[in-house]
This record gives structure tokens, C-alpha cells and sequence, in this order.
């Protein structure tokens, strides 16, 4: 009789349950939070609701249930709350879009006074809430040492008003105030925003890159971050389905395609020193990435886009020799996961 | 017994503040409200006030965000400001009424610009004057202070943040003898604050959600509702505080020798004291005039004025800010309030930007008043002859210069004179 083996998928699919329970997602607990719970508005396919589900599960899971979250205006606060449904079950306030954390560090400032500091702060918004018009807010969380984690879910472009450009477009891609037009790839190069880095340079606590694609490793970072105090940030990748043209079904691959070009380089630092990179697996030309994309068509309607292709992959290229990709020189601070699932792999004791 | 001692308006205010117990205390600092921030970080830092955040904001907007957070949680939040920063927290300032967050700000009333200038007037507040919050003006420190202690209670009775305006400069930074409300009144006075809503993991509320026009009408309906609540609570309030502090302070509104009058100016602000001064001077020249103070602008005592004024013939309504194209700001509301009275009415606008409201001038100006000579919306000590040059030169070439430059020039205060 010859020897029974599960194999592991490889795709880090959560809830798996030939893991050890250390390893196992918040989702797998049958007490979850279940922090945004079913009903809510999000389109199908949605990155955003997927990673804020995930992030703020394994936040209340760290914390025993105790969390306050701040939301700017944007996708995630117009389809989780049209009044009187509301998918938060959790307290949870938007009060405008560029707000977030201010409102975040008054929430932290009043639990301090009201000596209930067992309560931890989160606050949460989109690339534009968070990159662009609540940046003055952030950064003065940052500098104060204010206790709040904040959470960019980053689609890369103003969704809820149609798709318009944000500071966190990537170069090429076409919004709706970027449209390629001839001599016009889309959004242009050398602009934008690094938000993973300025947070660092602000040399907070805890500063981490995730996907969807990888969600126990975005549970995980959140966990660390939960275990910190201060301002923490976590900046998470959320395809768009809508805005970037994706398939529905396509977002967690679509996902993954950003870290395995290295055009999303997933790291995390604490102090302002990068502490640990999620090295590429399989790494793919970006042209894999940017196939799967509408908002990148224009790229491939003739053959006028290969130089901005070859550029994008210059972009990919830079971003693997910075944070040591495809070696993982900075290692990690924890044990990989990889390590965990061949451990998994061997069976249950 | 509480005993007056020489204080700043600011320090009064600060000292009277902590009083109150604020639990999370925001600030930006801004000519000309530092004085009163300043003294709170000391009396925070030195552990006077305990336990209260006191957080260094990076920006007025943040600073009414702080507040906004801190006051959802169930925490008393204070914050002051001025000018361009209670501009520049106008969306917060918004959205703190619409939530209904009883939030206590000091503005320290100052002009806007361009051309920017530091000096007392109130542009600033009246032209947030429709954004939900109660809206008190001081006409004196000892007023300013007191008024804190009833717009907690107030903010708090009703869910509605309270501004105290008093005027910058004037009362800011002006000296004169005030009881401080001492500890135990104040206490007595004001209980601990018990949020309506409050963001508790014990009892998760989502606070800020998205509200369609099926709704929407009586949400924002219901925001007037709560300030007609205040309307009836002000005066209570203030009665409810000269019974325990044994002076009057804050109400509605205030009248000085208005009984018999055949006109009264009305006004907001520390000019009241200038006012009644002025008063006695006319009376004792036989003239029969009257001044009232409105201290509640928002919600505005239309009741009250109306008993006050309707034995009137002429009103003066004297405003330290004005609606550019318009006119008088203050004016249409007192009309509204004298609706079918047969009272005239006009708008003086005076004391902008600092410049100094002086008895000789009002005096000349009740002389044309009593003439029939006073313009429907008349501009105190305008210089009307330099506007019209300014004007001239600006119709002559295509590059007629900032304005305020060759102003300057004409006055000789630019070295370099007319150009």
C-alpha cells in the first residue's frame, strides 16, 4: 500500500488545513471577526475588500477583539456603509478623505486619557486617500509616534470616481485623466509617489509592502505590526478589476504577476532599515503583467508600445537589484513560509 | 470667593479651559490664538490638567480631524484657532457638526486675505457661519472665560460643537481683571461628558456612513432642530451660571439702555464696551440711543431681538466683516427677525482688519445717522478718495499693480511714494 501524500498547492490558499495551527489564517478560525462581513457593495473580484477583510481580521485576532478603525473616504468606506447597512463589525468612523489618520491619532489620544490603551487604532484608505490628499495627515501621524496602524489599500488610481489618475499610477497605465493618446503612453513616467519608502524615511516602527495574492504573509505582517506600537504602515496591493481591466477571477493571479515581475516589490522594515524582502519565485517579464490589463492595452494595440514595455521592465529590473528579489539578501526576520508549509507538508504529527 | 486678577484674555481663557477638563487638547498655532495654546501645553505638560493629550498638530485641518477622532471616542476635545486656519479646517469643521460631536473651539477672531493681516476683525467666523456649529461672541474676557464653561455644557446637552469667538487682539491679548471660574462651580457646573454615540468595541456603531437624498433632507434637518434645542438651553445655561458664579455672562443676547430708544446699534463683540460708552454719551446729549450685543449669532435669537427692537425706529447694525457684493452679513438676519416691524435698518461695517473702531467716529457717524445721510451700507472711515484713484489707475493701463502696494504707496507708508 503505497504511502498517502498531500501535496501543497503553492498558491498560499488561506485556511489550508494540513497547516500547523502557528501557521493557519485568522480566516481558518471559526471565531473570526469577520470585520467586513458579506452584503457589502464591492464589485466582483475586488482587491481591496479582500485585503481589508484579511488585514483587519488578523488586527482584531491580535488584539482580542479590540479595535477602533478610522476610514478615509473612498471605495472601500461608499460600499461597505450606505446607511442604514453597514458591513463594519467593528467601531469604525469615516469622517472625510484626507482625514484618516489625524482622526486615527485622536481616537489613540482619547483611549490614552481614558486609560484604555488594551484598544488598538487603525486607520485605513485608498492610494488617493492616503498617497495623495491625506499625505500631510500621515506624515504627521508618523512624526508623532502617534500608536495607529494604518492601512493603504493601493489599486493604484482614484476607483470610486470613475478612474482618474492618482500619485500611486504606475507609468503607462491609462486612466481616465491619462488616456494614451499618440506621442501619450498613458500615465507618464518619472512622477509619482513611493509611500513604503517615505514611510521609512519617517523611521516609524514598522513599515511592510503585501498583495492579495499572498494573504497569510499580509496576516502575518499585520501580526507583527500588532505587535509594535507607534505608527506602523502597511501599503497593500489591490487589483481593480474595474479600473485596471482585469478579469474578475484574474485579481489574486493579477496580484501575484506584480511581485513575481518585481514591479511591486514586497519588503518589510522596521525602523527605517528593510528587514526582510518575499523573494520572487518565478520570475516573469512584465509584459505577463501588463497582458492581463486593459488599462495597459494601448502597449500592445501595435507595435509603437514596446519601448514603454522595455522601459516598464528597466522599472522591474531596477526594483530586483534594489531589494534583492530574486536572492533575498535581507532575508527574513522570520521563518519563511516556505519552511512552514514543507514542515506542513510532512503531515500532521 | 472668587477673586479678579489681572490676566490676559488668553491666559484667562487657557486657565478657565483647562478648568473644564478637556481630555484630548489639538493645536496649530496661529496669530493671534498662541497665547492661549501655549499656556494649555504648560498646564498639560506641568501635569495641572490630568489625564489630557495634548497634541502638536501639523495643520489646522488635523487639528479639527484630532478632535474629531478624540470626541467620537467619548473624550472631551478642545482646540483654538483664527483666521486662515478656521479656513482651513472648514470641511472638518462640517463634518464635526454632521456627526453631531460636541467639540469646544476658541476662535480668535482675525481677518482673511488676501491681503493677509493678523489684526482683529470677523471674516473668519462669519464666513463659516453655516457650517453647524454654535457660534458665541465674547465682549469681554471675563465673558470669553465664562462662556468656555457654559459651551461644554452646552456642546454636550445638545451633541453640537461650540465655537466661542472673542475678538484677537482686542480681547486676546488685552489685560484687565478677571474671576477665573473657579474649580468647584466648575465641576458642579459642568458634569463628566456622556457620549450620545461613542466608538466602543463593546458596542461597535459605524459613524460617518453614506446617507441618500431619501434621507438626507431631515439628517440635515435635524441639525437645525438641534439648534433650535440651543436656542431654548443658552439662556438657561447662562442663568443656571449666574446662580452659581454669581455673574451674568453669555445668553442670547444683551442690551444696554435700549428701553425708549429710537435707535439701537447692534453689534458683536468686544465693541459693546465701545458701544455703551457711546451710548451715555448721546443720552447725556439727549439723544435716545440704545446698543445690543448678540451673543449667540449661531443659533441667532430672532425672538429676542424682535421684543428688543420692535419699539424702535431706526436699527444700526455694525458688523466687523461684510459679504464682498452685498453688504452687511449680521443685517439680513436681524431683518429677517424684524420681518413686518417698521424699523430702518442699516449696516455699518467697521474695525476691518484691526483698524480701530473709535468713539469721535461713530459719533460722526450717528451725527449722519440723525441727518438722514447715512449710506443703506456705509464703510466706517472709509477713504474713499483712494479707492477711486486706485480705481482710476487700473481703468488706465493694462498693469495697474497690486492693489494693496499701491495703497500703500498713496499713504506714504512705501518709502518710494506714488508711483
Amino acid at each position: 500500500m503505497s504511502e498517502v501524500r498531500y501535496y501543497q498547492t503553492g498558491t498560499f490558499a488561506s485556511g489550508n488545513r494540513l497547516l500547523a495551527d502557528e501557521a493557519a489564517s485568522a480566516q481558518a478560525d471559526p471565531g473570526r471577526a469577520n470585520a467586513i462581513t458579506k452584503g457589502h457593495r464591492a464589485c466582483q473580484g475586488c482587491g481591496e475588500a479582500l485585503g481589508a477583510r484579511y488585514a483587519l481580521d488578523a488586527a482584531l485576532a491580535a488584539a482580542g477583539g479590540r479595535v477602533i478603525a478610522a476610514n478615509a473616504t473612498g471605495c472601500l468606506e461608499v460600499f461597505s456603509t450606505p446607511f442604514p447597512e453597514s458591513s463594519w463589525r467593528l467601531p469604525w468612523i469615516h469622517s472625510l478623505f484626507a482625514n484618516a489618520p489625524a482622526v486615527a491619532t485622536g481616537i489613540a489620544a482619547a483611549l490614552r486619557a481614558q486609560g484604555r490603551t488594551d484598544i488598538r487604532v487603525v486607520g485605513q484608505g485608498g492610494d488617493g486617500g492616503t498617497v495623495d490628499i491625506g499625505l500631510a495627515c500621515l506624515s504627521g501621524m508618523f512624526e508623532r509616534g502617534d500608536d495607529v496602524l494604518y492601512l493603504c489599500y493601493d489599486n493604484e488610481a482614484y476607483m470610486n470616481t470613475g478612474v482618474q489618475r492618482s500619485a500611486a499610477t504606475p507609468p503607462a497605465a491609462r486612466t481616465a485623466t491619462t488616456e494614451p493618446l499618440p506621442g501619450h503612453p498613458g500615465n507618464a513616467f518619472g512622477q509619482g509617489k513611493n509611500l513604503p519608502l517615505i514611510a521609512m524615511a519617517h523611521e516609524i516602527p514598522y513599515v511592510a509592502t503585501a498583495t492579495v495574492a499572498e494573504l497569510r504573509d499580509l496576516e502575518r505582517k499585520v501580526e507583527r505590526a500588532m505587535e509594535l506600537h507607534g505608527p506602523r504602515y502597511i501599503h497593500v496591493l489591490v487589483p481593480c478589476p474595474l479600473g485596471w481591466g482585469s478579469e474578475p477571477r484574474e485579481t489574486i493571479e493579477v496580484a501575484r504577476l506584480a511581485k513575481e515581475t518585481g514591479l511591486f516589490p514586497v519588503f518589510e522594515a522596521e525602523g527605517g532599515e528593510v528587514t526582510g524582502v518575499s523573494p520572487i519565485r518565478r520570475l516573469r517579464p512584465v509584459e505577463d503583467y501588463l497582458r492581463r490589463q486593459r488599462r495597459y492595452a494601448h502597449l500592445f494595440a501595435d507595435g509603437t508600445g514596446a519601448e514603454t514595455i522595455a522601459r516598464l521592465q528597466r522599472t522591474a529590473d531596477r526594483n530586483i537589484e534594489r531589494f534583492g528579489l530574486l536572492d533575498g539578501e535581507h532575508g527574513s526576520q522570520r521563518r519563511p513560509l516556505l519552511e512552514v508549509l514543507a514542515e506542513a507538508d510532512r503531515g500532521p504529527q | 470667593m472668587a477673586v479678579a486678577s489681572q490676566l490676559e484674555g488668553s491666559l484667562a481663557v487657557a486657565r478657565t479651559v483647562a478648568r473644564c477638563r478637556p481630555q484630548v487638547i489639538c493645536a496649530y498655532p496661529i496669530t493671534p490664538q498662541t497665547h492661549i495654546v501655549e499656556a494649555l501645553s504648560r498646564i498639560v505638560a506641568s501635569g495641572e490638567l490630568a489625564p489630557c493629550e495634548f497634541v502638536n498638530v501639523e495643520s489646522e485641518f488635523a487639528a479639527m480631524s484630532v478632535a474629531i477622532g478624540a470626541s467620537a471616542t467619548g473624550a472631551r476635545a478642545y482646540t483654538a484657532t483664527a483666521s486662515q486656519g478656521l479656513l482651513y479646517m472648514a470641511e472638518a469643521l462640517f463634518n464635526a457638526s454632521g456627526l453631531g460631536l460636541p467639540i469646544v473651539m476658541t476662535v480668535a477672531n482675525r481677518a482673511i486675505g488676501a491681503p493677509i493681516n493678523i489684526w482683529n476683525d470677523h471674516s473668519d467666523a462669519m464666513a463659516l457661519r453655516d457650517c453647524g456649529w454654535v457660534q458665541l461672541y465674547a465682549t469681554s474676557n471675563q465673558e470669553a472665560a465664562d462662556m468656555h464653561v457654559q459651551a461644554f455644557r452646552l456642546a454636550e446637552r445638545c451633541s453640537l460643537p461650540v465655537m466661542v469667538c472673542m475678538d484677537g487682539f482686542v480681547l486676546t491679548h488685552a489685560v484687565e481683571p478677571v474671576e477665573l471660574p473657579e474649580q468647584e462651580p466648575v465641576d458642579a457646573y459642568l458634569p463628566p461628558f456622556r457620549p450620545r454615540q461613542v466608538l466602543d468595541p463593546e458596542d461597535p456603531v459605524t459613524m460617518g456612513a453614506l446617507v441618500g437624498p431619501e434621507a438626507y433632507t431631515e439628517v440635515r434637518y435635524l441639525a437645525h432642530a438641534k439648534q433650535g434645542e440651543a436656542l431654548d438651553e443658552i439662556p438657561v445655561l447662562a442663568t443656571d451660571f449666574a446662580a452659581r458664579f454669581g455673574r451674568a455672562s453669555g445668553g442670547l443676547i444683551e442690551t444696554y439702555r435700549c428701553e425708549g430708544a429710537d435707535t439701537v446699534i447692534v453689534a458683536l463683540g468686544s465693541v459693546f464696551g465701545t458701544l455703551q460708552e457711546l451710548v451715555d454719551e448721546r443720552r447725556a446729549q439727549g439723544a435716545r440711543l440704545g446698543a445690543l450685543a448678540i451673543k449667540s449669532f449661531r443659533p441667532f435669537p430672532v425672538g429676542e431681538l424682535r421684543a428688543a427692537l420692535s419699539s424702535t425706529r431706526g436699527v444700526i447694525v455694525l458688523e466687523r466683516a461684510f459679504s464682498v457684493g452685498v453688504g452687511g452679513i449680521v443685517t439680513g438676519d436681524v431683518r429677517a427677525a424684524l420681518a413686518g416691524v417698521d424699523v430702518d435698518t442699516a449696516t455699518v461695517i467697521a474695525g476691518l482688519g484691526g483698524r480701530a473702531i473709535t468713539r469721535s467716529s461713530l459719533h460722526a457717524m450717528l451725527d449722519r445717522h440723525e441727518q438722514g445721510a447715512l449710506q443703506p451700507v456705509h464703510f466706517l472711515d472709509l477713504d474713499i478718495d483712494l479707492v477711486e484713484r486706485e480705481l482710476a489707475r487700473h481703468r488706465d493701463g493694462e498693469r495697474g499693480g497690486p492693489h494693496a502696494e499701491n495703497i500703500l504707496r498713496e499713504l506714504g507708508i512705501v518709502a518710494a511714494g506714488p508711483v
